[in-house]
């Protein structure tokens, strides 16, 4: 179980994050919402333990996340970065490959070559697995580290899988396809944490939807509970009408049409 | 590794032994390469000694030997530890003298050699030549350490900023050694001259073993960080979320570059393009898994520079052209080709 505890976070004196405290159940999987700089990217890298807080307190398995060993929480949690560049030539391969090195010191042993293989086959990228990653379209890129994060974390279901814009790049059928990966591996154990801006997506995959504004919580619930017109227009100024999709029991977000105020359609024109 | 890498690196070290025993022969005084072999294995109590042969056998033992030697040490030193620094700055065109190390250690030997005979005399007399190397040395560490002082932002070494301070105080480092050269003495010229542009020539025993143990305990050391560097190759984040402590990384392989580097320029003053060239090419042929990189580096490194110090001896011989002048102009070409290539 992941938990976090009024969590703050600044940098230079601006507040990135204020009191956020939540928690993500094994076998859970979350999606986190909100506008652009509203601190999800943060708050994944500071549940990651990529950045300290500021204050407050966070901890996975009932262990603080300040007192693991580098190496241990390698193996137990993994985070999918927005940036994904590598700089040398290296093959889609061997930067899955690297999702393995937490688990071996000189020698990789046969299962780590197996799991390669395995979520490659998942990610549908094996097919080009000999191919050097920067020759690769930003999809592809994507689908790659996707496959390596995977591989990090692959044999130990305990682990907290983070997910920031896992599918930003994605074509549909990928796009559907990770969420669909992501629920599966929810199932078998994983606590997973996504950042997403499709609420129709979120309404359908997650079991938990939080809201951020502000580097505040504002809500935090299943899709039912929050998404609905009023809170959507708080937290993102946008006008949407939510209804219930009878198939799925879900909501289903539909979006009004957006006009420009008089003055700044003047100023285009 | 990959197969295909395992070759390479097999038909590199093949090369390099081949190269090494024919560079022992060749020079102002040439030696035929039969010979060479059996002057080796008369040394290690194989065969006999032709008494006509005492000639061969003092230049091949006092004068070449130690020479290759330092070529093989010096060349897998640059190769090696451009290949870290490269992984480190996650540049293919990254070499050790983008972080000062180079300059640094030129500035302090030519401060050695234009005050030796004001400042230095007790000392001067007292470490004769080994006074040069310690000066080139003391100037690689220091210029290392200040660049990496400058670029600890809350503790941790900002790669951009470490990059940004080596150009700064080379620059720094490049007009103070220009203002030596330009007050130095026609005598005080010439040795500047002859170590800015690098040279073997200095090569006794003492030497290679006084050298010796900080360009091999480094080389050796640097090879093992090559699962960390791939993992950099994602980002330091990433590789810090692999469990790579990248801040300990970082500090060891500059480190260890700097000693080889340090003591190579020390011994041999400044070669250029190998650092560069070398881990480059290797990638080429064989990919950018740095466990490999390293590896293949290092012989590729000694290779190279045992070829240029065979053609810095013989092209204009019995006249010895500086090595660093033989590695630029066959490296420059080389490395525009490449980029051209590669566009």
């Amino acid at each position: 179980m992941l938990r976090v505890e009024k969590l703050n976070y600044d940098v230079k004196g601006r507040k990135l994050l204020k009191d956020v405290s939540l928690q993500v159940r094994k076998g859970e999987m979350v999606v986190l919402l909100g506008s652009n700089g509203a601190g999800k990217s943060t708050l994944m890298r500071l549940l990651a333990c990529d950045q300290k807080p500021s204050s407050g307190f966070i901890s996975l398995n009932r262990q603080p996340l300040d007192e693991y060993d580098q190496r241990t929480l390698a193996r137990c949690r993994a985070l999918l970065t927005q940036q994904q560049q590598v700089s040398l030539a290296f093959k889609v391969r061997e930067i899955v490959f690297m999702g393995r090195y937490p688990h071996f010191d000189a020698v990789a042993q046969p299962q780590d070559y197996t799991i390669v293989d395995e979520v490659m086959e998942l990610c549908g990228i094996s097919d080009f697995s000999d191919r050097v990653y920067m020759s690769l379209s930003g999809g592809e890129q994507q689908r790659v580290q996707l496959a390596r994060v995977l591989a990090q974390i692959w044999d130990n279901p305990d682990s907290l899988l983070l997910l920031d814009e896992p599918i930003s790049a994605l074509d549909m059928h990928y796009q559907q396809k990770v969420l669909a990966i992501a629920k599966a591996l929810s199932r078998r154990g994983y606590m997973v944490v996504l950042v997403l801006h499709d609420l129709n997506f979120a309404a359908n995959y997650a079991d938990r939807i939080i809201m951020l504004k502000h580097g505040r919580k504002l809500f935090d619930g299943t899709p039912m509970e929050v998404l609905n017109a009023k809170n959507i227009y708080t937290v993102f100024s946008v006008e949407a009408q939510v209804e219930m999709n009878p198939k799925t029991l879900r909501p289903y977000v539909k979006l009004e049409e957006m006009t420009l105020d008089g003055q700044l359609v003047t100023n285009i024109i | 590794m990959s197969v295909k890498q395992r070759i390479i690196i097999v038909v590199l070290t093949v090369s390099l032994v081949v190269v090494a025993t024919f560079s022992l022969g060749l020079g102002a005084y040439h030696i035929p390469v039969g010979d060479v072999w059996g002057l080796l294995m008369h040394k290690i109590g194989l065969s006999n000694l032709p008494t006509e042969k005492a000639l061969d056998d003092n230049v091949l033992f006092v004068v070449r030997m130690p020479r290759v030697l330092l070529g093989l040490l010096v060349g897998a030193a640059l190769g090696v530890s451009g290949a870290g620094i490269q992984g480190i700055f996650r540049n293919p065109l990254a070499d050790p003298g983008l972080i000062g190390i180079s300059s640094g250690a030129s500035l302090f030997a030519v401060l050695v050699i234009a005050f030796e005979s004001l400042l230095f005399v007790g000392l001067s007399q007292l470490l004769g030549h080994y006074l040069l190397i310690l000066g080139a040395f003391i100037g690689a560490g220091l210029t290392a350490f200040i660049v990496y002082r400058i670029s600890l932002k809350e503790g941790r070494p900002q790669v951009t900023t470490m990059l940004l301070a080596g150009i700064a105080i080379n620059g720094l480092a490049g007009a103070i050694t220009g203002l030596m050269t330009y007050m130095a003495t026609e005598q005080q010229l010439r040795t500047i001259t002859f170590w800015m542009l690098g040279n073997l020539g200095g090569a006794t025993w003492e030497n290679v073993t006084a050298v010796a143990p900080f360009i091999l305990i480094p080389m050796f050391c640097t090879l093992f960080f090559g699962k960390a560097l791939n993992a950099f190759a994602l980002g330091e984040m990433q590789a810090d979320l692999l469990g790579m402590q990248t801040d300990r990384v970082k500090l060891w392989v500059v480190t260890l570059g700097t000693l080889a580097v340090g003591a190579s320029v020390a011994v041999s003053g400044i070669i250029g393009f190998v650092g560069l060239l070398v881990p480059h090419t290797v990638r080429l042929l064989g990919g950018a898994d740095n466990r490999y990189v390293l590896m293949a580096s290092t012989v590729m490194g000694a290779m190279v520079l045992t070829l240029a110090d065979v053609l810095s001896r013989t092209l204009a011989a019995p006249i010895e052209l500086p090595i660093g002048v033989i590695t630029a102009l066959l490296g420059t070409p080389v490395f525009l080709y490449i980029l051209i290539k590669e566009k």
